[in-house]
């Protein structure tokens, strides 16, 4: 009676497109990974062909948590629209927060009183290494590593309790305001990161011995996925997936932004573009993200927390403005355009995990399925983010 | 008549008792081998592991294996129905002649067969044609990936695994269980993991492969194939090849205590706790690398096999015919 | 050839180093909090859904002057006000949603404390949370000129319907001043 089922195990649109366009020669199998995959981390699809157990194409299907925050942006007022950049990257919420709010304060030409820069400085660094432990604990968990992550689980419940003191939240963070922050660090929170930082560089060369010297761990990332300068600028690659090729592209450092020009860090590069080396990159990070907290608690000014001068409407006068914060991922840019009303003209996101993950196409093509895996891991993406 | 019926009856009847025992033992240590992985498990990663059911969650494996008894028995459309329901009872089944021929104390064996060692080998190598099955049979693509990995892998590991315990089999010059194990009763020093370490290592980790644990285990690498060659699998299909892991478990560890560390030989305690002992500390280790180490890749696996574990087992074998040689 | 065995002896090693690492924590006690016997102890930082604030001298009455601030800053409208002006007896009309208030600045602790008495003030009668659509941001608290709004830190909030987290904040603040009028009486 039914020649083909109602739902036809030939797949979707997606699918039957990625079918015909070029179907390889010899026989090839043609394999759905996600959007419910254990190693797709969320909702992203990958469909690749293999021959054998080699990736002969990928594609990167998305789509599949687009939420539309930027027509979103669009619709709602300007402090309206906080929450939702807590929520476009749940790992890096700050960052996502930081540029929206610098946007505006860049629009508006607010100033920001500079107790209120430290803390977003000490907050956003602690936050990036809250990122950078996931990504970590996931990575191995994604090469088959158990029990990392709960490690690194470990340390990040505390750095969550200590972000809970200000923030309230212990994810989707809606911290800063316009023209500062929302509320001031307590003495508790002082006291806490620093516990945190002397604990966590005791932590460190435990992972090492753990995961980064693991004979087999170097052999599921050394000479994979090499990714060249050139290729990764291309694609418009930023964060630790263009730092890994070599290329000392640090939005902190390039353009800085807030005080970050008056702290000491290093900004770590890797050498070949594989996936150890974005791995040694983030790793190398999570180090110069806390020599900066240690600078900013050394550093940091009394004085108020948000600008008193803040004008009860907030509606930035007519123009455009483009603002970029270095996120855990790379470079997070919102564009914003203003017709001198309460809402925000127009919108727009730019996210780096959706450039970081159309390097995975090509890097994937004539690589096992393991180390397209691998790779996947490695770009360290937030599919909610991508999608946004 | 009664005394030749007897006679003829009691072998049988010997086996059958032996074999219902061996079951039983396998059922419990199922149970009792996933409870202590999971607490392995929880204690390695800073956690109590299960703790609700029964004090200290000493209930968890029963309530576990109550759920995958209970529910339904799915078949994914276009399945080979034959196949896939053979598959699983092809795994677990050959275990339990494997447990057979193993002495766990200087009596308490159910068959002394003086070739035990080959029938161990011939049907622990049965379990790949299950995974193969299972794979094949489930009409999913991970299935297939993952069958079509434990094949190249268990084939692979059955050449150094063989290869290691001809050496044992040389030295002791027999095949036999009861014989290997009595060959090292003289002292600590006379077990074969002093006079063979490294077929100890080619053995354990071949081992390792075979039975499909981690940093082996790639026919079910989760993170690529969902669940390798059980992705279809439910209730108790899956329950079965979970038990036919754990049982090859128990198998591998049997014969590497028997072959290397003296078997039920030890001082002070009876020889059935000695194996159980050795046994246990065989499969802690296993599950310590389990929760220590990442996933090796396909192609380095076989690469571990046959550029490494080969070569270094076959000068193992050949130094020790040698060594024998001119002993004698 | 030489150093082929050297990195495979060096990568045998990392792996006993990685055994170390994990026997060593396999004998340290558990870090987790094992719930339903311990509780985490972080709570009164933690921002969970709002409260109404009473007024200092009765714990029955809430410190809201009905602005409709916070209604009208909510990003998600989770907030619904129903008051009346007294003498009038006429509803307050909703705001146009145009004007923002200035919830960049956060409530200063000096405020006057407002009195039950004061009869300029208008009247509560409803105030409904759905805390199904809230996103937890705080804008609302911090909008409140008159600090009549607070974050509870109960997260141990768990339902079978939607209709569960459709809070009636002035009947919880009824009840709360129930509640400790029992514990003072007792």
């Amino acid at each position: 009676m039914l020649d083909k089922p109602s739902f036809s195990l030939d797949g979707d649109y997606y699918s039957s497109r990625f079918s015909e366009l070029g179907k390889g020669e010899g026989d090839t199998l043609v394999l759905n990974l996600g959007p419910q995959h254990p190693s797709t981390h969320g909702v992203l699809r990958v469909i690749v062909e293999l021959d054998g157990e080699y990736v002969r194409r990928a594609e990167p299907v998305l789509g599949y948590i687009h939420r539309m925050h930027e027509k979103m942006g669009e619709v709602k007022t300007y402090v309206q629209y906080l929450p939702n950049m807590g929520r476009v990257d749940y790992l890096h919420a700050l960052a996502w927060n930081w540029a929206y709010v610098g946007a505006v304060e860049k629009l508006m030409g607010l100033e920001v009183p500079s107790r209120a820069e430290y803390i977003r400085v000490i907050t956003c660094e602690l936050n990036r290494i809250c990122s950078h432990l996931l990504w970590w604990g996931a990575y191995v968990l994604d090469l088959g590593g158990f029990t990392p992550i709960l490690y690194a689980f470990d340390d990040r419940e505390i750095l969550m309790d200590i972000l809970q003191i200000p923030t309230g939240s212990r994810l989707t963070y809606c911290y800063y305001r316009f023209g500062g922050v929302s509320a001031d660090l307590t003495e508790t929170f002082l006291t806490q990161t620093r516990n945190f930082i002397e604990r966590f560089k005791t932590r460190i060369p435990m992972y090492h011995d753990l995961v980064t010297g693991n004979m087999i761990l170097r052999g599921r990332c050394e000479d994979i996925g090499a990714l060249p300068a050139e290729m990764a600028r291309r694609y418009g690659a930023t964060g630790p997936v263009l730092r890994g090729s070599g290329v000392a592209y640090d939005v902190r450092r390039v353009e800085p932004y807030s005080v970050y020009d008056q702290f000491e860090f290093d900004i770590p590069v890797g050498k070949n573009g594989d996936a150890m080396d974005r791995y040694d990159v983030r790793m190398a990070e999570m180090e110069q993200s806390v020599r900066i907290i240690e600078q900013a608690l050394n550093q940091i000014p009394d004085g108020p927390f948000i600008n008193p001068d803040v004008p009860d409407r907030i509606m930035p006068p007519k123009g455009e403005v483009y603002f970029a914060v270095e996120g855990a991922r790379g470079k997070i840019g919102v564009y914003l355009v203003s017709d001198g009303t309460a809402r925000p003209y127009r919108l727009k996101l730019r996210a780096p995990g959706f450039s970081n993950l159309h390097v995975f196409a090509e890097l994937a093509q004539g690589t096992i399925l393991a180390d397209a895996v691998s790779i996947l891991g490695s770009l360290d993406l937030v599919i909610p983010e991508i999608d946004r | 008549m009664t005394q030749i019926l007897q006679f003829l009856m009691l072998p049988l009847v010997h086996l059958i008792v032996a074999l219902i025992a061996i079951l039983t033992f396998i059922a419990l240590n199922g149970l009792i081998l996933v409870y202590v992985e999971r607490k392995v498990a929880g204690f390695i990663q800073r956690r109590p592991g299960p703790f609700e059911v029964g004090p200290h969650g000493l209930l968890q494996p029963l309530a576990d294996a109550l759920k995958l008894v209970g529910k339904q028995l799915v078949m994914p459309r276009g399945a080979d129905r034959i196949l896939f329901w053979v598959a699983p009872l092809l795994s677990f089944a050959p275990v339990a002649i494997c447990l057979l021929p193993i002495p766990f104390g200087p009596y308490l064996l159910g068959l002394n067969v003086n070739l035990g060692l080959l029938l161990v080998l011939a049907f622990s190598g049965l379990n790949v044609l299950a995974l193969c099955l299972a794979g094949w049979g489930s009409n999913n693509k991970y299935a297939l990936l993952g069958a079509a990995r434990a094949v190249a892998q268990s084939v692979a590991y059955e050449i150094p695994l063989l290869l290691s315990v001809l050496c044992v089999a040389f030295t002791c010059g027999s095949l036999s269980f009861v014989d290997i194990t009595a060959s090292q009763t003289r002292g600590l020093l006379s077990w074969n993991v002093f006079s063979q370490p490294l077929a100890f290592l080619i053995f354990f980790v071949s081992a390792l492969a075979e039975t499909n644990r981690a940093p082996f285990d790639l026919p079910e690498a989760e993170s690529e194939l969902t669940a390798g060659f059980h992705t279809e699998y439910s209730g108790m299909g899956f329950g079965l090849f979970f038990l036919a892991e754990y049982s090859y478990m128990i198998v591998v560890s049997a014969v590497a205590s028997v072959l290397f560390l003296g078997g039920w030989s030890g001082p002070f305690f009876s020889g059935h706790w000695w194996m159980l002992g050795k046994i246990y500390a065989l499969i802690l280790i296993m599950m310590w690398f389990r929760w220590t180490y990442p996933r090796v890749r396909f192609d380095q696996l076989l690469n571990i096999c046959w550029k490494w574990l080969i070569p270094l087992s076959l000068i193992n074998l050949l130094g020790t015919a040698l060594i024998i040689n001119l002993v004698r | 050839m030489t150093t082929t065995i050297q990195k495979t002896m060096k990568g045998l090693w990392s792996l006993i180093v990685g055994l170390k690492v994990t026997g060593k924590e396999f004998c340290r006690p558990w870090i987790t909090v094992h719930y339903p016997r311990q509780e985490v102890t972080n709570l009164d930082t933690f921002r969970g859904h709002i409260d109404l604030v009473p007024v200092l001298d009765d714990p029955e009455k809430p410190l809201c002057i009905v602005c409709r601030r916070c209604e009208e800053v909510c990003p998600s409208g989770c907030i619904r006000i129903e008051g009346h002006v007294p003498g009038e007896e006429k509803e307050v009309p909703v705001r146009q949603l145009l004007l923002v208030s200035n919830i960049s600045l956060p409530h200063s602790a000096a405020r006057e404390p407002i009195c039950a008495t004061d009869k300029t003030l208008r009247v509560l009668d409803g105030f409904s949370l759905n805390y199904n659509l809230c996103s937890l941001c705080g804008l609302c608290v911090q909008s409140c000129p008159v600090s009549s709004l607070t974050f509870s830190s109960d997260v141990y909030l768990a339902g079978a319907s939607r209709k569960d987290f459709e809070f009636d904040l002035l009947q919880r603040l009824i009840d709360r001043a129930g509640s400790t009028k029992l514990k003072k009486a007792a």
